[in-house]
């Protein structure tokens, strides 16, 4: 059996409050060691295995996305698990949880088995299903949890569509805790968003397009504390977009309730201006919020009350963007602009570089009850390798993705990943 | 004839105009509006143009308008409306807009539901987009319309006080207005139910109130909106006869507007509901100059668009 050493780069893993100059070795797929760089005699893997040259490099534990959309089973024409996880694994990510809202749902161990096999064997990433958390996600009735478990899904949501019944959310927040998996709760009062289409706020006023208040949002974030402090049961809030939800989150922590939060890059980069020219790429859901929201997401980011950044990576085809803005679906895809994105908060010295590589390695695997995202002697070989200067320019017919949906698009970023190792295998670069 | 011809492709919204292209519209209006009092009402300055009228909502009112305005400018017009075209059969907007772009028109005029649809084609097609309505966002003829007929009236526009009322929020004719005065050098109040006025109206430079009486004690002008009858649905309004009781212009509430004030209404009217018919017939109204100035208005977009050079 072969060695794989990376040597000499700067290896930042929050986990172990490790930021230095090492080299890694890795072995049978996992992490071997973890070496302070020269301390490796340059003869001892002579011959017996690949080096990698990372001078100059950042090496981080492969990137953790809680939450992306790889429409498959249903809609293989926007996305499959296999060009999902090639995007993914493109963009440093290494283990992806993909939403239950496929067609069918996942809500079955039937469900889940399809996903799980067929990442075995065109996966170029680790899935992770994330199961419903209702019944065909009508919000009605409970999955059956235990047999979703069983299977293999790491949490449960029926993100795209809020839980609106109050009661089963809280009978799912109490019955989930016997599996000790997170719900991840997609927070939005649908009668109070109604026909919006994008944020409540000037820009809606002047474009006429439709708006949803952000009381859509935390409304719904308030119930949901409310219901994870009376059950005890494990909430984890997906892409907060509003300044309130994130001042409801830091209350609810700090009271001790069992609550944790995903914020995602392009919350944390664009606002509603973005869809002032009727974009289709930037209509969202939650929406692009305003200006103060952005800021007060970032300001969470950085004091801890957001736990995650996840791309909500979700990919549409022209059939659903090429149309009138009313008409066009909601999403955009992130899993190959998110690490440039973010780094760009690093450069614009918003947030340290060790808390960020915890927002997308150290806590997601938290969370998920993984034994991922640290680069721990015994841990899986899950790396990606950075290069913080490069340059590029987001070109769609480039990415990997199926689809092409994002705003981003001509935009000149800095910091790209160069390569990444999933189980111990070069998979990228 | 006309000098300064404003140099774009096309007429989206009032946002994109300058002031100097308001009024360089404005005055072509002028000039032209004689050609309709004529024996034979037409000039053959588009003659071989093609302008196609694409509606994807019913309208009598504007549809004819731009229809009328193309013949009087010699062009060949046709209208397509979203029954009669291929859109119940599935095909998308932009389909629709490529296949008539295939057949060479000089212009297309789009009125369709949904905001920023004429920005989505405008980009596609190498013809003149005029946007005729889209959604609640802009309606920018209808504005020229109403800066013509109030200058025309009022002999300027700066410094005059414009009151808009009615149902704001859904309202492309109060937006373009907004935008339209505002650029003239007018002060603009909307005035409505708090539910039909969106938040954040304020940031475009209007005053906002709820009490129709007192809100037109200083008026120069009275835009009323025409209200939905299926706004009564819902939650936005407990009832037409409330609406009517609070926001309804009649005698009474005219009583405390200067003497000199005007009366506008995009049409068609509710009467009874949100205008009485005494006020719709009274001298204050220049609703009927409106639509004659509409007419004209369209001409001079089609002039300034087409080119109209020798």
């Amino acid at each position: 059996m072969s060695f794989l050493l990376i040597k000499g780069g700067r290896l930042i893993d929050p986990l172990q409050a490790v930021d230095g100059l090492y080299d890694i070795v890795v072995e049978k797929g996992r992490v071997k060691d973890v070496l302070k760089a020269g301390m490796l005699a340059g003869n001892d893997l002579k011959n017996k295995g690949k080096v990698i040259d990372a001078e100059g490099l950042w090496v981080i534990p492969g990137m953790i996305d809680m939450h992306c959309h790889l429409r498959e089973p249903g809609e293989e024409y926007k996305e499959t698990i296999k060009t999902g996880t090639t995007a993914a694994v493109a963009g440093g990510y290494t283990s992806l949880a993909a939403m239950a809202n496929t067609i069918p749902v996942n809500d079955n161990a039937s469900v889940t088995d399809f996903i799980l096999n067929k990442a075995s064997v065109e996966g170029a990433a680790n899935v992770l299903p994330v199961g419903t958390v209702t019944r065909g996600m009508k919000g009605e009735s409970l999955v059956d949890m235990g047999e979703l478990k069983d299977a293999g899904v790491v949490a449960f949501s029926d993100d795209g569509r809020a839980v609106m019944n109050s009661e089963i959310m809280r009978r799912a927040l109490e019955y989930s805790k016997a599996f000790d998996l997170p719900i991840i709760s997609h927070c939005e009062d649908t009668n109070l968003s109604g026909a919006g289409v994008i944020h409540e706020g000037y820009v809606s006023a002047v474009t006429g397009l439709k708006g949803m208040p952000s009381e859509s949002e935390t409304v719904m974030i308030g119930r949901d504390i409310a219901l994870a402090e009376l059950t005890g049961g494990r909430l984890h809030i997906a892409h907060v977009s509003t300044a309130y939800g994130v001042e409801l989150i830091r209350e609810a922590k700090a009271r001790g309730v069992n609550v944790t939060a995903e914020v995602t890059p392009h919350h944390l980069t664009l606002t509603d201006d973005a869809v002032r020219g009727f974009d289709t790429a930037a209509k969202v859901n939650p929406p692009l919020r305003g200006e103060k929201d952005r800021e007060a997401l970032i300001n969470g980011l950085e004091d801890g009350t957001i736990d995650v950044i996840a791309t909500d990576h979700a990919p549409h085809s022209l059939v659903e963007k090429d149309v009138e803005f009313d008409a066009a679906s909601s999403g955009m895809i992130g899993l190959e602009t998110s690490l440039s994105l973010c780094l760009s908060l690093l450069f614009k010295k918003r947030i340290n570089l060790s808390a960020l590589i915890e927002k997308l390695t150290k806590n997601p695997a938290r969370i998920l009850g993984l034994e991922r995202g640290a680069l721990k002697k015994g841990f899986k070989a899950d790396i990606a390798i950075i290069d913080p200067n490069a340059e590029w320019v987001v070109d769609t017919s480039k990415l990997y993705s199926k689809s092409a949906n994002t705003p981003f698009r001509g935009w000149k970023m800095r910091g790209r990943v160069v390569k990444t190792i999933v189980n111990g295998k070069v998979v990228y670069g | 004839m006309i000098d300064n011809a404003i140099k774009r492709k096309d007429l989206l919204g009032m946002d994109d105009l300058t002031v100097d292209e308001i009024e360089a519209v404005l005055e072509t209006a002028e000039k032209l509006k004689e050609v309709s009092q004529r024996d034979i009402k037409k000039v053959p300055t588009l003659r071989g143009k093609t302008i196609i009228n694409l509606f994807f909502e019913p309208s009598t009112r504007t549809r004819t308008s731009f229809e009328l305005a193309a013949k009087r400018m010699s062009a060949d017009a046709i209208n397509i409306s979203a029954s009669a075209s291929s859109v119940v059969k599935g095909e998308t907007l932009i389909d629709t807009a490529m296949n008539l772009e295939a057949m060479n028109p000089d212009a297309v005029v789009i009125r369709h539901p949904s905001p920023g649809a004429p920005h989505i084609i405008s980009r596609l097609l190498k013809s003149s987009v005029v946007n005729a309505g889209d959604g609640a966002h802009e309606h920018p003829t209808q504005a020229l319309l109403d800066l013509m007929t109030v200058k025309e009236k009022k002999k300027r526009l700066s410094g005059l006080q414009v009151v808009i009322v009615g149902d704001i929020t859904h309202s492309r004719v109060a937006r373009s207005n907004i935008i339209g005065f505002k650029k003239s050098g007018a002060k603009v109040r909307v005035v409505g139910a708090p539910t039909l006025i969106p938040y954040g109206i304020e940031n475009m430079g209007v005053q906002v109130s709820y009490d129709l009486k007192e809100s037109i004690k200083d008026a120069d002008v009275i835009m009323m909106l025409r209200i939905q009858r299926e706004r009564q649905e819902g939650a936005l309004l407990p009832s037409l006869r409330e609406y009517s009781i609070r926001y309804g212009l009649d005698m009474e509430k005219l009583e405390d507007a200067p003497k000199d004030v005007i009366i506008l209404h995009p049409g068609p009217l509710n009467r009874g509901v949100e205008i009485s018919p005494e006020v719709a017939d009274s001298p204050y109204s220049l609703i009927l100059n409106q639509v004659s100035n509409g007419l004209a208005v369209r001409m001079a977009i089609f002039y300034h668009l087409l080119g109209g050079k020798e």
